[in-house]
């Protein structure tokens, strides 16, 4: 149980995959524009993520270790396709916010390294614990993220303004504002790191 | 008698040169320039630069705290990008905005990077970007100043097809027109520059490549007939002399070499004329250098001087 514990949390903080690992930028740059799409964003990837994970790791005794790639990504773009189909039929605004970047979740490298590094090798409950983690961890990251550009990008929050008379610096509302931020957190994450050890 | 002969390693002889005498020199070169732009636009101008260069000194002075490393505000760099923020914004924004550029400037466009001689950019380039996509609103407004004939600057009112005939290029020269604090006044600039020039501090290879490079292709492309461009009111208008002799001469972001530096003013003036004449932007000069700025590493790399005694 401890064992499935740390499994979860270690893709919180000590492997966060935007953070840590640096993965996974592409969707984190282009859709942390608010925390809405943030939210969506992380929630479609964690989904894929858990999915991918425990079929993968069921399955992982049958797939031969040569063609164990396009297998994944077969298993991978099943789940995606899923949430896309869910999305355009639940929440077509989201969607339309998401664009291209749910079908682009297929290459996310966040979830095929998950499957190459994890899923493939562990039991179908730690490949789920891990999967979780890693998607929690991505979803924090992002709603992080998309705070804080959305915050000083349009001076909003959820689409509620906070500050009355607070211009909004529209840089962060672009990709270059996006590259700012994370660029600057994941100094600031490796300060905090540097500083423990 | 015997201290005469001090034992040392090379090198034996010492320039009086020293970084904060030079940044120090420059800051002085920038006064004209300075001083026209309050004749010109006013008081105004002179709270912008004056805000400007405090908040950068703060942001160094506070950086250096931090990060417990050696205060390096005397050094002169810090004010040098205060000024040449506020000579790039318009005279009557309001006054936080040379605050953050400033604060921006020094934090982002420096120190992030390990403070001066490490920085990819320059700083004050980058700062006025930053406002420049942040707050587009206030960086193009130009209020009319007390005796210019227009708000708009030359620059702007061409992009939008309005009529020119009333700027004079005598009016050019002097800075009779809407711009920025430290662009308008070209003697101001020159007075400076020749300083500059003069103590050997820049050399002229950037500022003469880049003029040149910018008149000739304004020459060309710059009106519907090829050849028939008016070269002379794009060199004297917009920021290419400030950029020319101020920016674009950094020592931190631009190549080493004489060779190098050619290569990097003729980049910066075909950038700032095609931005100017096919771009969206009415001005281009602080894009153009700050391209080049990131190019210089390259250019470092193919113009590196043979060492003596190799292939």
């Amino acid at each position: 149980m401890k064992d499935l514990v740390k499994e979860f949390t270690k893709g919180i903080i000590k492997e966060n995959p935007t953070f840590v690992l640096a993965l996974g930028l592409c969707p984190t740059l282009a859709v942390s524009v608010s925390v809405i799409n943030g939210i969506g964003m992380g929630a479609a990837a964690t989904f894929v993520l858990l999915g991918s994970s425990v079929i993968i790791s069921l399955v992982r005794n049958f797939i031969p270790g040569k063609i164990r790639i396009p297998c994944f990504i077969v298993i991978i773009a099943t789940f995606v396709t899923i949430t896309e189909l869910c999305l355009k039929a639940y929440s077509p605004v989201l969607n339309r916010a998401l664009g291209i970047y749910v079908p682009l979740i297929v290459v996310n490298c966040i979830v095929l390294g998950r499957a190459e590094a994890f899923a493939c090798k562990n039991n179908l409950w730690r490949s789920f614990f891990d999967g979780l983690g890693m998607g929690v961890g991505f979803t924090l990251a992002l709603i992080l993220i998309s705070a804080i550009r959305e915050f000083l990008g349009s001076g909003q929050i959820l689409g509620r303004t906070l500050i009355k008379g607070f211009e909004p610096v529209f840089v962060f509302g672009m990709p270059s504002g996006a590259l700012l931020v994370i660029g600057l957190l994941l100094g600031f994450f490796n300060l905090l790191k540097n500083r423990r050890s | 008698m015997i201290n005469n002969f001090t034992v040392s390693g090379s090198p034996h002889i010492h320039k009086p040169e020293s970084v904060s005498r030079i940044m120090w020199t420059v800051v002085i070169s920038l006064i004209p320039a300075g001083i026209a732009g309050v004749i010109i636009f006013g008081l105004d101008a002179l709270w912008v630069t004056l805000v400007a260069v405090a908040a950068a000194v703060l942001t160094e002075l506070t950086f250096g705290i931090l990060t417990k490393k050696k205060i390096t505000i005397l050094d002169g760099s810090a004010v040098i990008t205060g000024i040449l923020l506020a000579f790039n914004l318009p005279p009557q924004v309001p006054l936080w905005l040379p605050i953050v550029g400033a604060v921006f400037s020094i934090a982002i466009g420096k120190q992030v990077f390990g403070g001066l001689g490490q920085n990819i950019f320059n700083p004050a380039l980058v700062g006025r970007v930053f406002l420049m996509a942040s707050w587009p609103k206030y960086m193009t407004t130009f209020t009319p100043s007390f005796d210019a004939v227009t708000s708009a600057t030359p620059l702007a009112a061409l992009k939008e097809g309005k009529a020119l005939e009333h700027i004079s290029y005598l009016d050019l020269f002097l800075g009779k027109h809407g711009g920025c604090i430290g662009e308008v006044c070209i003697l101001a600039l020159l007075i400076g520059a020749v300083l500059l020039l003069i103590k050997g501090y820049i050399s002229w290879h950037i500022p003469a490549t880049y003029i040149f490079t910018t008149a000739i292709f304004t020459y060309i492309f710059g009106a519907a007939q090829l050849f028939h461009g008016d070269w002379l009111f794009h060199v004297l208008s917009g920021g290419l002399i400030l950029g020319a002799f101020f920016m674009a001469t950094d020592y931190v972001a631009t190549p080493l070499t004489a060779k190098g530096q050619i290569i990097f003013g003729v980049g910066c003036g075909l950038l700032t004329a095609v931005i100017r004449i096919w771009g969206g932007y009415p001005e281009g000069v602080s894009y153009a250098i700050l391209m080049m700025n990131a190019a210089t590493p390259l250019i470092d790399r193919y113009t590196k001087n043979r060492i003596y005694g190799t292939k």
